[in-house]
């Protein structure tokens, strides 16, 4: 079997103009949505209690409601999770209050409703962690920022760093930018996957950006643009192939992970599909732009010879 | 060009064997049991108490399958629960025989049913987390400057107490956040309690200034006191929840510190996780003050009047407010034990306590000096203080035996004093986090991690099969190697499967059959070039290597970044994730290229290689590869 029949290099950099304005497009829709929406952060993040309670039939969310609500508890939401008898209900982190209690108090508010209820989890977190989760997040995110930076600069060359990191931060605002739209729910397994997503996509431009070393070393006559595209068509089945790889897992976790790995899945499926598009059309395009040169990852070696030309297009060549 | 050196061979065998090892107690599923552990410090687990337990169930006619001692406390393993609720009952009966004051806790759980010669290699299942089997988790954050000011304000008390033995006369001691501030009339006198303080209060620092015509003499806890006291602190409380929790029956708590001033609290399988917040939440400590007696006081104990300087308005629990002096007698750091029981005399209902030495030889002395006043007993939750009691001292209390009577049911005396005897902590806590996951939930997250790896599993090797043929099965093999080291090296290093490392677990096997793909089609490549098979293997798998390793690495970046700041569930993803990405590195290199190698690299004269469909393109396009590759 054979998916990729692909004759001549694809001249992807002739369009690389157009590949990162609907990129751009894009990422300042996300960007305006994380603003105008924001994100939907779990309770993790805002503090606040959480609970999911099963019955044994249907249960009607309004007398739900009203009943928490009789208890003076405000700013209550109750939801269907999952099913028309999982109940998700969220509070908001009262001061003061004991998380033990008020959880305790409306499971026997519900309790007393339908007999059936049990109480599958609850999740109570205290404000001051919840800022803390959301520092420690930032602090992540910044850290596989700048280790992933010094490692590409280091493996190659400080543009590649950059491009490689354009790209992939790309996907990642993306990503948030979706959750920001569709008021997906942000929890931790989410910013896992998101960091993920990260790691994993920059993978991609470097897949590219290997071949594009690889290129310039045995292509000594291609120019940057030719190099850059004969690298990506030669990977392009590879990249579509394993992140298919890797979408079937995903997709595995989408339909039997259940409601806990649903957004997991669904952050790492985006993360996924833009990570293609990211690296194959942004990151290798923003590398051409910001000049990668086959001098600057080819370290002129001293040969014994005296007068090697490093800028020589023919030095060292043996024909 | 593509045979491995025998060792190499070696390698790969042994570690297959030793990953196949370790995995293989996952397999065996969980047995139920009951788990014997002391309640006391005083108690022991052994030879004894296993001696004991033999009997009660022999007594009861019940075969354990399996019983044995381990890390002080005891494990029976039964066929059915059934078996396992009887010899329950039958364990406590034997082992505690006052059932009001149970010497050891007598818990259900469940135990892996490894056969003992895994056991003895060390080989155990993977621990699940509790979202897995279900319990309670917990975040207990101490309040520090309530244990420092505690601290500061006991120190003041032996201050004063310590000037009066001197006879050095002040104009009063008070305390003002974190400053002790004692006033006196001259200099003499204030240099001579600074001497004082600098022999008998190492942990104080202390500066004189003179102010207006008086001298006052401020001193503060040492940072190093501080940290001390703080830490203290912070262990009290941990041995307070051990023995809060020993008294829910809990077979396997953890209760670790967290940060500085932070506890865990783990309960796997707790049922009634309601009961278990109701224990733990109640952050209780103990107080035992005089009650201000004067006029004004009196006053204000009806309510028209205002609460005389250095006391305190508190209720008791009908309601009627009591003023008692700032000053504090004693703490519940002083309590060593508290029980339930009645009265000799008037047979109502009271609480024993008793006191350490310490608080034994205060007591006696506040006792004697205030024959005919009244005491309170305060009881701190929240920071909220209730008065449990006020009796009058009728005489002189030595011996550090203490009797709390009145007004009380014996049920409120059986809770006061389990409250008590759970021992008051050294600083309030506040549950700052809490995660409780029902038992059936956990289940079903089992069965849903496990069939997200499944599925995704069978998809992913399906397609590979398809697609590279022989090369495709390689890697299938190779991928189900990784599995299983995955599952081997995080059995062996007992880390905690949660459900995001089940679904790391799976996003790993997707990232790393990367390296496979990258291999193969590598391989494909260099045959399309016209590469002589052999040559192509070889080639292929060189080429992609440095590939793989980048790659590698920049998953590994973020896997690490995750586990330094990741927190709960994030770092439970965290850990599977890098180990599998090093595992990965292992079986889609290494051990693919062994099979491979096995398979193909005996054959001198290789014709073909299964790889799937060679495409070559038509003559131009490889005339124009040639013509590069000839420059």
């Amino acid at each position: 079997m054979e998916f990729f029949k692909i004759r001549k290099d694809i001249p992807f950099m002739r369009h690389a103009l157009v590949f990162n304005a609907i990129s751009l497009i894009t990422f300042l829709a996300a960007v305006f949505f994380l603003f105008s929406r924001g994100l939907h952060l779990s309770v993790e993040f805002t503090g606040g209690t959480l609970m999911e309670v099963s019955f044994a039939q249907p249960a009607p969310l309004e007398p739900m409601r009203e009943r928490i609500a009789a208890l003076g508890i405000n700013d209550v939401q109750v939801q269907n999770f999952g099913s028309s008898r999982d109940v998700l209900i969220r509070m908001p982190a009262a001061k003061g209050s004991n998380s033990a209690e008020l959880s305790n108090k409306v499971f026997g508010s519900l309790k007393e409703m339908d007999a059936s209820a049990e109480l599958r989890r609850t999740e109570f977190v205290g404000p001051q962690v919840g800022d803390e989760l959301a520092i420690d997040g930032l602090k992540a995110l910044a850290c596989v920022v700048i280790g992933i930076m010094i490692y590409l600069a280091i493996r190659f060359e400080w543009k590649y760093a950059v491009a490689g990191i354009i790209a992939n931060l790309h996907d990642v605002i993306i990503i948030l930018g979706f959750f920001a739209y569709f008021q997906w729910e942000f929890s931790l397994p989410v910013l896992a996957a998101v960091l993920a997503v990260l790691g994993y996509s920059v993978n991609e431009s470097v897949v590219i950006f290997d071949r594009v070393r690889e290129n310039f070393r045995r292509f000594r006559k291609m120019n940057t643009v030719e190099i850059v595209d004969n690298a990506i068509t030669s990977t392009i089945s590879r990249t579509i192939i394993t992140h298919g790889s890797t979408q079937l897992m995903v997709l595995s976790m989408l339909l039997f992970g259940g409601a806990t790995l649903h957004y997991f899945a669904l952050a790492l499926t985006i993360g996924i599909m833009f990570g293609i598009y990211s690296s194959v059309f942004v990151a290798a395009a923003i590398a051409m732009w910001l000049g990668i040169r086959r001098e600057d990852l080819i370290k002129p070696v001293k040969k014994d010879g005296p007068d090697e030309d490093p800028n020589d297009p023919n030095s060292g060549a043996v024909v | 060009m593509n045979r491995y050196a025998l060792w190499k061979y070696l390698v790969i065998l042994i570690a297959f064997c030793v990953g196949g090892l370790y995995t293989l107690p996952n397999f065996f599923g969980e047995a139920p049991a009951v788990q014997v552990s002391p309640a006391r410090a005083s108690a022991k687990v052994d030879t004894a108490t296993l001696g004991k337990v033999e009997e009660a169930l022999k007594a009861a006619s019940l075969t354990p399958t399996l019983i044995g001692l381990e890390n002080n406390s005891l494990k029976a393993r039964f066929e059915t629960t059934e078996q396992q609720l009887q010899a329950k009952d039958a364990m406590q009966q034997a082992l505690n025989p006052d059932a009001a004051n149970p010497a050891y806790v007598v818990a259900l759980n469940l135990i892996p049913r490894t056969p003992t010669w895994l056991s003895a290699l060390n080989a155990a299942p993977m621990y699940l987390g509790l979202d897995l089997r279900g319990g309670v988790h917990f975040m207990l954050q101490v309040d520090m400057q309530a244990a420092l000011t505690k601290k500061l304000d006991s120190l003041s008390g032996d201050l004063r107490s310590a000037l009066r033995e001197k006879n050095l006369r002040h104009n009063g001691i008070s305390r003002e956040k974190e400053t002790i501030l004692m006033g006196f009339r001259d200099q003499a006198t204030a240099d001579a309690a600074q001497s004082l303080m600098r022999d008998q209060f190492p942990d104080l620092v202390s500066t004189l200034s003179p102010q207006g015509d008086e001298v006052k003499l401020s001193a503060s806890l040492k940072p190093e006191a501080a940290r001390r006291v703080q830490d203290q602190a912070l262990k009290q409380n941990i041995t307070t929840l051990h023995n809060r929790i020993n008294e829910l029956g809990v077979a396997e708590p953890v209760i670790q510190q967290q940060g500085l001033d932070r506890i865990v609290v783990q309960l796997p399988g707790v049922q009634d996780t309601a009961k278990a917040k109701d224990i733990l939440g109640r952050t209780a400590t103990l107080e035992i003050r005089m009650v201000e007696e004067s006029s004004e006081a009196r006053l204000a104990e009806v309510g028209s009047g205002a609460v005389p300087f250095g006391a305190e308005k508190y209720l008791d629990r009908n309601g009627q407010a009591v003023i008692v002096k700032k000053v504090v007698v004693l703490t519940g750091e002083n309590l060593t034990d508290a029980q339930p029981g009645f009265d000799n005399q008037t047979q109502e209902a009271a609480v024993h306590l008793t006191l350490d030495a310490k608080g034994a030889r205060i007591f006696k002395e506040v006792t004697r000096e205030n024959v005919g006043k009244r005491m309170a007993i305060l009881l701190f939750e929240k920071g909220k203080g209730e008065v449990v009691t006020s009796p009058v001292i009728r005489s002189e209390i030595g011996g550090g035996r203490v009797q709390i009577s009145g007004r009380m049911t014996t049920v409120e005396a059986a809770d006061t004093s389990l409250l008590l005897r759970a021992g008051s902590l050294a600083a309030p806590m506040e549950i700052i986090e809490e995660r409780t996951i029902g038992p059936s939930l956990g289940a079903e997250n089992i069965a849903k991690g496990f069939d997200s790896v499944t599925w995704g599993f069978v998809a992913v090797t399906a397609f590979m099969c398809l697609y590279y043929a022989l090369f495709g099965v390689i890697s299938s093999i190779a991928l189900a190697v990784n599995l299983l080291l995955l599952v081997a090296v995080l059995s062996m290093l007992q880390a905690t499967l949660t459900l995001p490392g089940m679904a790391a677990m799976a996003l790993v096997l997707g990232m790393a059959i990367d390296a496979n793909v990258l291999i193969n089609e590598r391989v494909r490549e260099e045959l399309r070039n016209g590469a002589a098979p052999q040559t192509a293997i070889h080639m292929g798998y060189d080429r992609a290597w440095s590939t793989i390793l980048d790659s590698n690495v920049t998953t590994l970046i973020a896997g690490l970044a995750l586990l330094a700041f990741g927190s709960g569930p994030v770092r439970g993803f965290a850990v599977v994730h890098c180990l599998g990405i090093l595992t990965s590195m292992f079986s889609a290199v290494f051990f693919s290229r062994g099979l491979v190698n096995l398979w193909y690299g005996r054959q001198k004269r290789l014709q073909t290689v299964s790889i799937g469909t060679v495409w070559k393109p038509d003559a131009t396009t490889q005339d124009v590869i040639a013509k590069a590759k000839a420059e």
